[in-house]
């Protein structure tokens, strides 16, 4: 087994929703909910949920942009310029009033003391490496097409050297054939230096693609977690097979006609008692009023020995 | 009203050109579309962004900003009326009473400041003249259809108050109100998650079937398409390129650009192997095509591809696209 380079140990984060008269929260919504996760040097990993399952709320905890409530994140990076993050629409986490080359070198600006002359050559051996000609870079984000600028923000973290980047949602906003260009980029990028990403995407289908382990989170907490095509291939969770049977898939057809399923995710202002996902899980007993722990990479006692 | 009933095409868009006038010259939106959507049948239009669909449909409902757009040549027929020359008052009986339309954001196409009930009555008692009991009973009726389980208590909740597919399954019910023959479907599932996609899906088929409302849906999703519709559009820099049953068309395209856009799916390529990527990007549409507009980015361009390309038959069933390589074929 590789060096682990994050590990996540029970995390649990609530924001406070609502003020009373003395200002005390009157309720917390829980975002995550007892997370336990070991990221491993170089490998890919691929977080995929419905929304509001806490797949940002993930991202922004590895980054230490918010600090969990409880638990506790192992970092085994030196600084933290060795993680960065790639959004996912380049529209708007592009700053629009700078030219291209100050985009791509303000990690590096923000942190070190470098002559304009030191950013403009490394900005345009990042553009270099994303595929970008250097001519574009005094040119501003609005001249570029959607692809194009998802190229700039991927040159922009790629600035500070980091080891690990945090790709959240990284095609949602682009063309099917733009975006088999950038995960053909981010491909390339890994093999050349040797990164660790952390691919957070609805679309499994992507995620199929790129992704060495996927995890499957459902409310804040992790339902299932496995090697890629295991789970994809033989998911083991209830909710990790809704999942996977409501992705569209070109191959065949017509299954529109197969029976509902309560599809509204319970509110995580209070959580559920027991299993998160009995509500609307077709196997749910009295054994699922417990609280389900992880085991053998599932969290559901239907699956585990 | 001269309402052709024995015409079973709904909608009819004949060699249709648009374009925007800007400063510097015009955008040519589109470049001679044409399509026709028959009685309780499902269309899809699939391409990428700035290949026109949208704008398709919003002229064929001629929801286009007055004065924005040129149209420079074309027809458009929907359930025998000419929509290019009638007055503003019939286009408005036909939308909504005959035509509906549901829009990609859910969020944005209900009033935040008014309770569901009250925005579903409005719209119910305009178009039908119902008398508010009724349009209620109606609303019950609409919302049940859609599965929601607690229709009387949605009536009374604000948009914000509901979860994006629910508001996306209100919208839908309400589209149905007056049993539209044709509803446009613009991206309706794009903002929801992939199991309240199918859902929500699942309810439009369902109803528009037992209703035989015609469906034009409008969507970027390929696997999406190939699972709801029995005829699709392929559309690429403001033309159609090709075009025909769905299954047919996505499992034997003929236009190399829905080949390549098909094998650019990463589900359609092993772990590991790279993904095969169209190169370049779409023409500008600011200049006037006078070639094959995927000229550029294709494989087999030769020097036939200079000129345009009309839809010809692939040599299978009903299956046409728009490509020199297939003229030569023949």
């Amino acid at each position: 087994m590789n060096e682990p380079v994050i590990e996540l140990c029970e995390v649990e984060l609530k924001f406070p929703v609502g003020a009373d008269w003395r200002g005390r929260p009157k309720a917390y919504a829980h975002a995550l909910n007892g997370l336990n996760l070991r990221i491993e040097n170089g490998e890919t990993i691929g977080v995929v949920g419905e929304s509001g399952c806490g797949k940002s709320t993930l991202a922004m905890i590895l980054l230490g942009l918010v600090q969990p409530t409880n638990g506790k994140v192992m970092r085994q990076v030196e600084s933290a310029s060795a993680m960065q993050i790639v959004f996912q629409d380049p529209q708007s986490s592009l700053n629009t009033r700078m030219p291209i080359w100050r985009i791509i070198t303000e990690p590096i600006f923000a942190r070190t003391k470098r002559s304009k002359h030191q950013l403009r050559t490394k900005a345009a051996e990042l553009a270099k490496k994303v595929g970008l000609r250097p001519e574009v870079l005094d040119r501003f984000p609005h001249e570029f097409s959607g692809g194009q600028r998802q190229r700039i923000a991927i040159a922009r973290a790629l600035s500070s050297d980091p080891k690990i980047i945090v790709l959240d949602e990284p095609t949602s906003a682009l063309d099917i054939s733009v975006q088999a260009q950038i995960l053909n980029l981010l491909d390339d990028l890994k093999q050349q230096q040797g990164l660790t990403y952390i691919f957070i995407s609805h679309d499994i289908s992507v995620i199929r693609h790129m992704c060495d382990r996927v995890v499957v989170m459902y409310l804040g907490q992790i339902v299932e977690i496995g090697r890629c095509e295991a789970v994809l291939d033989n998911p083991r969770h209830p909710y990790t097979k809704l999942l996977l049977e409501s992705v569209p898939k070109m191959q065949q057809a017509g299954d529109l006609d197969a029976s509902l399923e309560n599809t509204e995710l319970p509110s995580n202002r209070n959580l559920p008692l027991g299993c998160f996902f009995q509500e609307r899980c077709s196997l749910a007993d009295e054994a699922c009023s417990q609280l389900q722990t992880m085991q053998d990479g599932v969290r559901c006692n239907k699956f585990s020995k | 009203m001269p309402i052709d009933m024995s015409d079973k095409t709904i909608l009819k868009i004949e060699d249709l050109h648009l374009n925007f006038p800007i400063y510097q010259g015009a955008v040519h939106a589109i470049n001679g579309v044409s399509l026709y959507v028959d009685e309780g049948e499902i269309v899809g239009i699939v391409g990428e962004s700035g290949s026109a669909k949208s704008v398709t449909a919003m002229a064929a409902l001629r929801l286009l900003p007055k004065g924005s757009f040129r149209l420079t040549n074309g027809n458009i027929t929907m359930l025998g009326h000419d929509i290019l020359k009638i007055s503003e008052a019939e286009m408005n009986s036909l939308r909504g009473n005959q035509v509906a339309m549901i829009f990609q954001e859910p969020q944005t196409a209900l009033n935040p400041t008014k309770t569901i009930g009250k925005q579903m009555f409005k719209v119910i008692q305009l178009h039908t003249g119902k008398k508010r009991k009724e349009a209620r009973n109606l609303a019950l009726c609409l919302l049940q259809d859609m599965r929601i389980n607690d229709a009387e208590e949605i009536l009374q909740r604000y948009p914000f108050e509901l979860s994006g597919g629910m508001r996306q399954r209100i919208l839908i019910g309400l589209a149905f109100a007056c049993s539209p023959r044709l509803l446009v479907a613009d991206e309706p599932t794009t903002a929801l998650d992939v199991t309240v996609q199918r859902q929500v899906l699942q309810l439009m088929r369902a109803k528009a079937r037992k209703t035989s409302t015609a469906i034009l849906f409008i969507s970027h999703d390929l696997a999406l398409v190939s699972q709801f519709c029995d005829r699709i559009y392929v559309m690429y820099a403001g033309s159609i390129v090709e075009e025909g049953p769905t299954k047919l068309v996505l499992s034997a395209p003929a236009h190399p650009y829905t080949q390549a856009l098909v094998r650019a799916l990463p589900e359609s390529s092993t772990k590991g192997q790279r993904l095969e990527s169209i190169p370049g990007t779409v023409p500008k549409l600011t200049i006037k095509q006078e070639a094959c507009s995927f000229r550029e980015r294709c494989d087999h361009a030769h020097d036939l591809c200079v000129k345009i390309p009309s839809l010809v038959m692939s040599g299978v069933k009903t299956q046409k696209a728009a490509c020199w390589l297939l003229e030569k074929v023949r």
